[in-house]
């Protein structure tokens, strides 16, 4: 099966989750005095979901005749995909992700002068001694903008300080 | 409307609105010279920015002059170094890179800025006729017709998505309509589809989800095949002779008119925008070169470059159009724009122009005024913009993605956003490389809460579903739609047909 139709499978397959949610869920969650009303905050969503069975449907029926790897002229042949950098972007991935979780308790200049220097180890840099530098200004340098100049807050330090 | 037009001059022309359209084009052409950051990560990460401003109209002027610069920052690295920044430059990397080559990169750069300039004035002389007439019929509307305009604005992204993408454009939009009906809305007293997860409550930020569908996946790319980053062949660091001949002036002029009328009103259109314009005022000129000229387009044809970038500038300006007057983005730039406006307390649509007519006009006076400035600052910075792009790889992704969190981080201060932001990043990379196209979810996202709140005005009004048919207006606006839908597949049938008739003559 290509990724174009696992994609529209995956999608019907939400739109059953979310129509699912829409005609039973929240039709059971209707007050009996709103039950008169015409516009109900599943309405919407109920014709979402239909209208969404159905286009999925037309993808999966269409994606059938045609070709493969004419997705994307400039992009990635999902057919081989080993040719490419999968770990670096499998490990940059993750550190946006560590990122996310230690903003807020470590604080914002470390986590940020780790995510750049780290993302530059990921992606082959070696010279520490001109990473080091240029990480923890670029750090310093936004905290700044955006905290002094734009008047947004980052907390700068981690939780303890 | 020449009190509108005197408020808005007056407007534009304060020192802090001409300080905002010269930051804007400064910041648009830098960013937008990194391979990764178009201009609607851009205009992403100005948000924040442009609502501590708190002044609408400076806001606007702000973001507007950021997407200018982006479209021509995005064109200086397509010539440079065939890494377009930007969808809508792509077409320019046809005939720049090849010149770029050939040690022409200065002479290509120059043709670029008079492309931009040319299309973006006219774009927006243009703009000034057209958005009061069409801002006049739009007070017509109800919210009935309001409602069938954004199905036909979503249909009509759909549709424009080109010859077997409709579908699959269909299936994102409905996505995207999905995607907001998550959180909690102005309409109902409980949140929905959270799924029991509090942090969903308030709903998906639009910054994450821009941040998400463009800028994420381009960085992705960038790392998955370093080749989209390299630097080719020689002579494209050299940026000397800048000047344009008079033959080449003359051989230019008529493309640039042609293309900027043509790229304004592909501009106009919902769900177009810069990247089809820029594609099809390339296809057009193509066409109606003729011999020799017409071989030359690919192997560097100054028509070529002058084409796609006259045509891209063009319909950004254009795309103002459906935005101001009837409050419906028609890229996924000017949908960004339209969220901005909406966190700034400005409901753009017909009723901008009445409410609000010193925002309206300042916003087009500071075109001409950003286009001037572009043409400008562009000329002589051309050698050092250049510099820019000699950052080496290994930092510059790392910036992009730290650029990319940050912009939805500042927005909303919740580092949960960051997650969304990781996740529904790689899920976009996922649906990008199988060929899915991603503006169209952003576009129904944005358009998705409009629609639901006319959808119910107009059903509580007639008790109903009746309103679809009872309005005449509605009724075509919805017919029209669904044949939009159904057009391509219907061409594409009639032209199998005829395909078949010709080989049972044979």
């Amino acid at each position: 099966m290509t990724l174009e139709r696992a994609i529209a499978l995956v999608f019907i397959l939400i739109c059953l989750v979310y129509g699912y949610t829409a005609f039973v869920v929240m039709e059971a969650s209707i007050l009996p005095f709103e039950r008169n009303l015409a516009f109900l905050p599943n309405v919407l969503p109920k014709w979402l979901s239909v209208i969404g069975v159905v286009v999925g449907l037309a993808v999966l029926i269409q994606s059938r005749g045609a070709t493969e790897g004419e997705a994307d002229p400039d992009g990635i042949d999902t057919g081989n995909l080993r040719q490419y950098n999968l770990g670096q972007t499998v490990l940059l991935l993750v550190l946006m992700v560590a990122y996310a979780l230690l903003l807020r308790p470590v604080g914002f200049l470390t986590t940020t002068t780790l995510f750049i220097a780290g993302g530059a180890v990921i992606l082959g840099e070696r010279r520490y001694t001109l990473l080091v530098p240029v990480a923890v200004l670029a750090a310093f340098l936004i905290w700044y903008l955006v905290q002094e100049v734009l008047g947004i807050f980052l907390r700068p330090w981690p939780w303890f300080v | 409307m020449i009190e509108g037009i005197l408020a808005g001059l007056s407007t534009a022309f304060s020192i802090q609105n001409l300080l905002m359209v010269v930051a804007g084009c400064l910041i648009g052409t830098f960013i937008g010279m990194l391979p990764g950051l178009g201009p609607m990560s851009i205009i992403a990460i100005m948000i924040p920015v442009a609502i501590q401003l708190g002044d609408p109209a400076a806001a606007l002027i702000l973001l507007a002059g950021v997407y200018y610069g982006a479209i021509f920052g995005g064109s200086t690295s397509s010539i440079l170094i065939n890494a377009p920044g930007v969808a809508g430059t792509v077409a320019t990397a046809f005939d720049g890179y090849p010149m770029a080559r050939q040690g022409q990169a200065g002479k290509a750069l120059t043709v670029a800025a008079i492309g931009s300039f040319s299309g973006g004035t006219i774009g927006a002389i243009l703009l000034m006729g057209f958005a009061p007439g069409l801002a006049t019929v739009a007070l017509l509307f109800h919210s009935a017709e309001y409602f069938a305009l954004m199905v036909v604005g979503l249909a009509a992204i759909a549709a424009f998505a080109g010859s077997g993408q409709v579908a699959k454009a269909l299936m994102m939009t409905v996505l995207g309509v999905m995607l907001a009906t998550v959180g909690e809305s102005a309409l109902f007293n409980a949140p929905r589809f959270t799924f029991g997860v509090y942090d969903l409550q308030s709903g998906i930020s639009f910054i994450t989800l821009a941040m998400a569908l463009f800028a994420l996946p381009e960085a992705l790319y960038l790392v998955l095949n370093p080749k989209r980053s390299e630097r080719g062949g020689d002579g494209s660091s050299k940026i000397a002779n800048l000047r344009i001949t008079r033959d080449e002036a003359r051989e230019i002029a008529p493309v640039i008119g042609r293309q900027s009328l043509q790229g304004f009103f592909i501009g106009v259109m919902p769900g177009a925008g810069a990247t089809i314009a820029s594609f099809l005022g390339y296809a057009v000129e193509r066409n109606i070169a003729k011999g020799e000229d017409r071989a030359k387009f690919g192997k560097g044809s100054i028509k070529g470059l002058a084409a796609p970038e006259t045509a891209n500038n063009a319909a950004c300006t254009g795309s103002f159009v459906p935005l101001l007057t009837l409050g419906i983005p028609g890229s996924g730039t000017t949908a960004i724009l339209l969220g901005a406006l909406i966190a700034l307390n400005v409901a753009p649509g017909p009723r901008l122009m009445v409410d609000n007519p010193t925002i309206f006009w300042a916003v087009i006076i500071s075109m001409y005024i950003g286009n001037v400035v572009l043409l400008i600052l562009n000329l002589p910075l051309i050698p050092y913009i250049a510099k820019l792009l000699e950052i080496p790889r290994n930092y510059l992704i790392p910036f992009i993605l730290f650029f990319t969190m940050m912009g939805s981080y500042i927005g909303q201060n919740n580092a949960t956003e960051l997650l969304l932001l990781t996740g529904m990043g790689f899920v976009a990379t996922i649906m990008r490389m199988a060929g899915y196209p991603l503006a169209p979810m952003l576009i129904g996202f944005i358009l998705g809460p409009l629609l639901e709140d006319n959808f119910a005005r107009a059903m509580n009004l007639t008790d109903g579903i009746g309103f679809m048919w009872e309005r005449p207006m509605t009724l075509a606006l919805l017919v029209f739609a669904v044949v939009l839908i159904f057009l391509p597949s219907i061409r594409a049938g009639f032209a199998r047909l005829k395909g078949d008739e010709a080989a049972q003559g044979d």
